[in-house]
C-alpha cells in the first residue's frame, strides 16, 4: 500500500490521495497520470495489467489499486 | 431522412403516437422497425452492410458468451474444481485464447468494411500521389452513420471480450442496438451497457420526460436552424476563397465556424437525445459546454464524449498499457529515464490522435488536425510542472475570473485554429490562412461592409448573434444550476410560456423557406 501511495504522491495531484476515493470519477488522475501509474505498478510489482482491468472502479482511490494489485498477483 | 425534413417531422409524430398505443412489449420491435424504414430512406444498399455489421457482431459475441458461461460452469463443477491450479490456468488460457481468434474476426470483419468503404479511395490516391500511378479510384457506397455503427459494434464485442456486459443472444436485439434511429446520423457513439436498460424495457407514457424530451428536440433545431444553418452561408464563402478572404476574414471566418459547428453538432444532439427521451430511452451526454474548458485536456473531455472516452478505452489504454511497450519503455529506462517514463503515454496519445483524425475523415487535413492535439496536448503535459509553480506563486491571479476567462478563451483560439484544418479541407492552404491573420491585415476592410457580401444580410447577422447570445446564456445558467428545463419545470407556469415562444423563434427565424437548401449534419459524413 505504501508503494501505491508513494506512486501517487510523485504525480503531484489536487487531492489527499490517501482518503480519496473518485480519483478518476472527479478527473483528479488525467489519462497520462492513469498510464504512468499503470506503468509503474506494472514495474514495482512485476505483473502486467491487462485492458480489461483499466476501469474507473479499479483506480478511484490507492485502496482499488491495492486490491487489484493484490488479485493480480494472485492470478 | 434529414433530421430538418417534414418527412422525419412526421415520421417522429407517427412513431410516438404508435409507441405508447401498442402493447408496451412490441415497443423495442417497433423501434427497430422505424430504423429499417429509416435507413432503408437513405439507401438499400446501406442496408445491406448494416446487416452484415450486426449479423456478424451477434454471432461473435454470442460464441464469446457461451465460451464464458461454459467456462464458468466447467470450473465451478466438481471435475473443473478437481484440476490442479497450474492446469486449471491452461485450461483457462485455451479459452481465452478461443475467445480472442473469435473477437479478432469479428473486429477485422467490422473494421474491414468501415476501412474498405471509407478509406479506399484515400489508399488510391495517396499511392497514386506517391509512386506517380494513374489508380482509379471506387465507386463504393458509403452507408450512412457507418462509423458510429461500426463504433458502436467495436465497443459491445470488446466489452463481451472483456467481460463489462453479457453477450446478447436475440439477433433482434443487437440489431436495435446497432441501428438505434436517433444515434445514427452523428452519435452518441453509446455503449451497450449503458444503453441496454431502457432500450429494450417496456415504457409507459410519462408527461414529464415527454415534455423534456419535446423541449430538447425544440431546443436542437433552434440551434441548428436559427444559428448554424443561418452562418452556413458565411462559413462557405469565407472558407471557399482562402486567397480572397484572408487576414481578419480568416479569423472571422474561424469565428463563425466555431459558432456553426457548435450549434450544428450539440443541436443535432439535442435532437438525438431529445427524441430517446420521449421514448423513454436514456442517451448519455455528448457535451458539456466544451467552450467553457480552461485547457485542451479538458475540452476533450467535454466534446463529443463519448468518441473521446471511446479512442481512451479500446486505443489509449489498450495500446499504452500493452505488455510489449512496457517492456520497451522499461528498456530505454536504463539508458534514458525520463523518456523511457513518458515513451508509453506519448506514443499511445500519437496513435490515438493519428486515429481520430482519420476517423473524422479520410484526408490529409484530419491526420494533421489529429496529430496538432496531440502535439498539444503533450505539450501542455510537460509544462504542468511549470504552470503548477506558476498557480502555487501566484494563488490570487491564477485563482481570479479574470485569469479563468484568460483561459477559456486561450483555449477556444487554440480549438479554432486547430479547426481551419476543418475548414479549408486542404493543409497548405489551412496554414497559410492561419499565418494571414498575423500577417494580413484586412480590418477595415472586413468592417467596412464586406462581410454583407457573404449571403447574409444584417438581420442574418442580427438573428445568428442573439441566437449564439442566448446559447451563451443557457450555457452559463447550465454551468451554474444544472439543467435549465429542472428549473423551468418547478415554476409550473414558465415552460408554457418559454418554449410556445422557442417554436415561434424557430418558426420565424429558422434559416428555411423559398430557396433554402436544408443541409445535412456535419458530423453526419463521418
Amino acid at each position: 500500500m505504501d508503494e501505491i501511495l508513494e506512486i501517487l504522491e510523485e504525480l503531484n495531484l489536487d487531492a489527499d490521495v490517501s482518503s480519496c476515493d473518485t480519483l478518476v470519477d472527479d478527473g483528479i488522475l488525467s489519462s497520462l497520470d492513469l498510464v504512468t501509474i499503470i506503468a509503474e505498478l506494472s514495474d514495482r510489482f512485476d505483473i502486467t495489467i491487462p485492458a480489461r482491468e483499466i476501469r474507473n472502479e479499479n483506480f478511484n482511490s490507492a485502496a482499488a489499486m491495492f486490491e487489484m494489485v493484490e488479485r493480480l498477483l494472485d492470478e | 431522412m434529414l433530421f430538418t425534413s417534414y418527412r422525419f417531422i412526421a415520421f417522429l409524430a407517427l412513431l410516438f403516437l404508435v409507441y405508447y398505443l401498442i402493447p408496451k412489449r412490441f415497443q423495442w420491435l417497433l423501434l427497430l422497425a422505424a430504423d429499417v424504414l429509416f435507413y432503408a430512406c437513405a439507401g438499400w444498399k446501406g442496408l445491406v452492410f448494416l446487416c452484415v455489421t450486426v449479423l456478424v457482431s451477434w454471432l461473435a459475441g454470442m460464441l464469446m458468451g457461451r465460451s464464458f458461461k461454459e467456462q464458468k460452469s466447467f470450473l465451478k463443477s466438481p471435475e473443473g474444481k478437481a484440476l490442479p491450479r497450474e492446469e486449471r490456468k491452461v485450461w483457462k488460457k485455451k479459452r481465452e485464447s478461443y475467445r480472442k481468434f473469435v473477437l479478432t474476426l469479428a473486429l477485422l470483419a467490422d473494421l474491414g468494411i468501415l476501412a474498405a468503404l471509407k478509406y479506399t479511395n484515400f489508399f488510391i490516391s495517396n499511392v497514386n500521389s506517391l509512386f506517380s500511378a494513374e489508380l482509379a479510384g471506387v465507386d463504393w457506397v458509403l452507408p450512412m452513420g457507418i462509423s458510429f455503427y461500426t463504433f458502436q459494434t467495436v465497443s459491445y464485442l470488446i466489452d463481451v471480450y472483456w467481460e463489462k456486459v453479457e453477450a446478447e443472444n436475440n439477433l433482434l436485439r443487437v440489431a436495435l442496438f446497432t441501428s438505434f434511429f436517433p444515434l445514427l446520423v452523428q452519435g452518441p457513439i453509446s455503449r451497450f451497457g449503458d444503453l441496454k436498460e431502457t432500450l429494450y424495457a417496456e415504457h409507459s407514457f410519462d408527461f414529464k420526460g415527454f415534455s423534456f424530451g419535446m423541449q430538447r428536440i425544440l431546443w436542437g433545431y433552434f440551434k441548428k436552424l436559427v444559428v448554424a444553418d443561418r452562418l452556413l452561408p458565411a462559413v462557405k464563402a469565407l472558407c471557399g476563397a482562402p486567397d480572397q478572404y484572408n487576414g481578419a476574414f480568416a479569423l472571422i471566418g474561424a469565428l463563425f465556424y466555431a459558432a456553426e459547428l457548435y450549434a450544428d453538432f450539440t443541436g443535432g444532439i439535442d435532437i438525438t437525445i431529445g427524441v430517446a427521451q420521449v421514448l423513454g430511452i436514456e442517451v448519455k451526454e455528448n457535451f458539456i459546454r466544451p467552450y467553457f474548458s480552461r485547457n485542451i485536456a479538458e475540452y476533450w473531455r467535454r466534446w463529443h464524449i463519448s468518441m473521446g472516452t471511446w479512442f481512451k478505452d479500446y486505443v489509449f489504454f489498450p495500446m499504452s498499457a500493452a505488455p510489449r511497450l512496457m517492456k520497451l519503455s522499461k528498456k530505454i529506462r536504463t539508458r534514458w529515464d525520463g523518456f523511457g517514463r513518458k515513451m508509453p503515454v506519448y506514443l499511445s496519445t500519437l496513435v490515438t490522435w493519428f486515429l481520430t483524425g482519420l476517423w473524422h475523415g479520410a484526408a490529409w487535413n484530419f491526420v494533421v488536425w489529429g496529430l496538432l492535439n496531440a502535439v498539444i496536448i503533450l505539450i501542455a503535459e510537460e509544462f504542468k510542472p511549470l504552470s503548477t509553480r506558476f498557480r502555487e506563486k501566484f494563488p490570487r491571479l491564477t485563482g481570479s475570473f479574470g485569469y479563468r476567462v484568460f483561459e477559456i478563451l486561450r483555449t477556444f483560439l487554440i480549438m479554432c485554429s486547430l479547426r481551419m484544418l476543418d475548414c479549408y479541407r486542404n493543409v497548405p492552404v489551412s496554414f497559410k490562412a492561419f499565418g494571414s491573420v498575423f500577417t494580413a491585415g484586412k480590418w477595415r476592410e472586413a468592417f467596412s461592409g464586406a462581410l454583407l457580401e457573404l449571403g447574409l444580410s444584417v438581420w442574418d447577422y442580427r438573428i445568428a448573434g442573439l441566437g449564439v447570445l442566448l446559447m451563451f446564456l443557457v450555457s452559463v445558467l447550465q454551468e451554474r444550476h444544472g439543467s435549465v428545463r429542472e428549473l423551468l419545470w418547478k415554476k409550473p407556469a414558465l415552460p408554457y410560456v418559454v418554449f410556445p415562444v422557442l417554436a415561434l423563434l424557430v418558426l420565424c427565424f429558422g434559416a428555411y423557406g423559398v430557396g433554402y437548401d436544408a443541409s445535412q449534419f456535419i458530423y453526419n459524413q463521418f
